[in-house]
């Protein structure tokens, strides 16, 4: 099992901050890979179960299922069904947690996955600086508008 | 109930953070309300259990308990046992978080409590404010300055050798002492190495009356501050000192803020326990009582001892040309190879006339004299005219009245510790300097552990050791 871990500062208030990420169905508003995103079925996207469907820039395709959604605890999770990275059993979770110092975010995303021998260290990179790190770099300058 | 949340982000790498917040008794270093701090019954700070007892600043005494502690997720659980402010129930909680984002770390300080009716706003303005929140500030300050966290404690109290009674080795023992929380301008120091030197031998045979039985002796010992309450020193900081009054064997130790000396990163504790007395005795003598120059003729007795080789080395450095006395032909060859020229091998004292022999009958300019009353005549002997001889010992007992109107000759008697009083720190550095630039070596060859001290004593006054000598607490 491979741990990656990312975490920083979001110069905004938590509920800000939650307020766009919150949304499962939202990554194309905020992430910098993401083109386009349904969810499946017509579900709700805060609806336990719900699987998100959406296509990166590179035209990837991904599904993921919502496993877990916080609205106290400013944290949700999710894990991914189809997708052509080459991990399985990833789950991830993403929380924020109020800096009271400053009034803002402190923001943590964190997977789980097993993938090919050999894989580690360039899905570990992948994972932790291309998609986290770069997510929360686009988010700093949305919620800064 | 009331609930009080802060959190700040601090510029340091989460080891550096955590390794100062999982020491239950650093606050007193870096937080600006927290006034003397202790840990209770000498426990570690990281012992889960342990209590810590503290003033704050404003005067209100406070004594928590720590309740959990995880190096793995960097959270720490603490609840007052007594406090003098009408909080009940008080259960904290500090929790760090890597920034992976700039290697920085999140801390968020969470407490729940209770407090009178309608005082809850100002309580949670309390805590949150002058206790978290101010906390945050001076742990980044603290951390700035360079402040470090101190080594994980082993719990146990103080424990040291104590002369039972004036006499041999076999009235040292090795007991359970008691150690206490530093008074203003003191500070409490985990001793990791203890010099021994000859002094302590006379203060165990109650020569100088520095100590009244039982007491702990020794006179020099290198640790690690573990609590401060003397500005310029914090929890972590490596020091040394050399200085009475005696009672340096012992594990851990409250003293003076003024009698310490911070160790630079160069100088390790063994090195600094095992040459403070006698670095700084080497100073004084060829520096302050007699400045020896190129060309003087330097006469060392026991040349191969603790305080004769450091004499040797700092005298041939500085030009001299070195005679000395020593038992054997195998602390010959330790004195030549430390800088002595002319060792003399001599069990009964008779170096005059060799000593004027290699002076082509001039006799020395200078003579260090650690023996004493067995070696007078000889010294007076070996004396070259208007030479200075120094007594600062007497190994064979102390010295009759001498009359040394036949050679010009000036006498000394002096002590080091008349010399620390004004000049610890450029006499400490001084030392320090000569080790870093390899003038000065720390010959180590005897390494005891602290409960064994009557053994390292029996050795030296038997001669059975060279170089320096050092009991390991």
């Amino acid at each position: 099992m491979i741990k990656v871990y990312t975490s920083s500062v979001i110069d905004a208030p938590a509920d800000a901050v939650w307020a766009r990420v919150r949304d499962f169905n939202g990554l194309p508003q905020w992430t910098p890979f993401v083109v386009e995103s349904r969810i499946e079925e017509g579900q709700p996207a805060d609806r336990i179960g719900c699987v998100r469907n959406f296509r990166l820039r590179d035209g990837g395709m991904i599904r993921e299922r919502l496993l877990t959604l916080s609205d106290y605890d400013y944290q949700c999770s999710y894990a991914i069904l189809e997708s052509p990275l080459g991990v399985e059993n990833y789950v991830a979770t993403l929380k924020l947690t109020p800096i009271t110092e400053g009034n803002r975010t402190f923001a943590e995303w964190w997977a789980e996955f097993d993938c090919a021998p050999g894989r580690e260290q360039a899905l570990t990179e992948q994972i932790g600086q291309g998609v986290f790190q770069a997510a929360f770099d686009s988010l700093k300058k949305v919620v800064a508008r | 109930m009331i609930r009080v949340r802060r959190s700040a982000v601090i510029d340091a790498p989460i080891e550096r953070v955590w390794a100062v917040l999982r020491d239950f008794n650093s606050h007193a270093a870096w937080h600006p309300a927290v006034g003397p701090s202790t840990i209770e019954r000498g426990e570690a700070p990281d012992q889960v259990g342990c209590v810590r007892e503290f003033t704050l600043k404003d005067g209100h005494q406070i004594r928590e308990q720590l309740l959990a502690l995880s190096d793995r997720d960097h959270v720490s659980t603490y609840c007052i046992l007594d406090a003098t402010l009408p909080m009940r129930s008080y259960v904290a909680t500090v929790q760090l978080r890597r920034v992976t984002d700039g290697d920085r770390t999140f801390w968020h300080w969470e407490s729940t409590f209770d407090v009178p009716r309608g005082r809850e706003r100002e309580f949670e303005q309390l805590v949150g404010g002058q206790v978290y929140e101010a906390g945050f500030t001076g742990l980044a300050a603290f951390l700035q300055r360079g402040g470090r966290s101190s080594p994980p404690l082993q719990a146990v109290d103080a424990q040291g050798v104590v002369a039972t009674a004036f006499g041999g080795p076999e009235v040292l023992q090795f007991r359970r002492l008691g150690s206490r929380p530093p008074t203003s301008g003191e500070v409490r120091l985990r001793q990791t190495a203890i010099g021994v030197n000859y002094i302590d031998v006379y203060i165990r045979k109650g020569l100088y009356g520095m100590i009244e039985p039982p007491a702990a002796i020794g006179m020099e010992a290198a640790g690690v501050v573990i609590e401060s309450n003397a500005p310029g020193f914090s929890p972590g900081d490596r020091v040394a000192y050399a200085c009475p009054p005696p009672g340096a064997y012992v594990t851990m130790r409250t003293m003076p803020a003024a009698q310490l000396v911070l160790l630079p990163d160069h100088v390790d504790e063994e090195t600094a326990a095992a040459i403070m007395l006698k670095g700084m005795t080497a100073e004084y003598l060829l520096h302050r009582t007699h400045r020896v120059k190129p060309g003087d003729t330097v006469l060392v007795h026991a040349a191969a001892g603790g305080v004769g080789l450091l004499l040797c080395q700092w005298a041939r450095a500085l030009g001299a040309r070195v005679v000395g006395t020593v038992s054997s032909e195998t602390k010959a060859e330790l004195a030549r190879a430390n800088g002595c020229e002319h060792p003399i091998v001599t069990r009964t004292y008779s170096f005059a006339e060799k000593t004027k022999q290699v002076t082509g009958g001039r006799g020395a300019d200078v003579i260090y004299d650690g023996l004493g009353r067995e070696a007078a005549q000889q010294n007076l002997a070996a004396l070259a005219t208007r030479g200075h001889w120094v007594s600062y010992g007497h190994a064979t007992g102390p010295l009759d009245a001498i009359n040394l109107s036949e050679k010009s000759g000036t006498f000394s008697q002096p002590a080091l510790f008349h010399y620390t009083a004004d000049d610890l720190h450029p006499m400490a550095g001084r030392v320090f300097t000569a080790l870093r630039d390899g003038i000065l070596k720390a010959d180590i060859r005897q390494r005891y552990p602290l409960a064994a001290a009557a053994d390292a004593h029996r050795d030296l006054e038997a001669r059975r050791t060279t170089g320096q000598i050092v009991l390991l607490a």
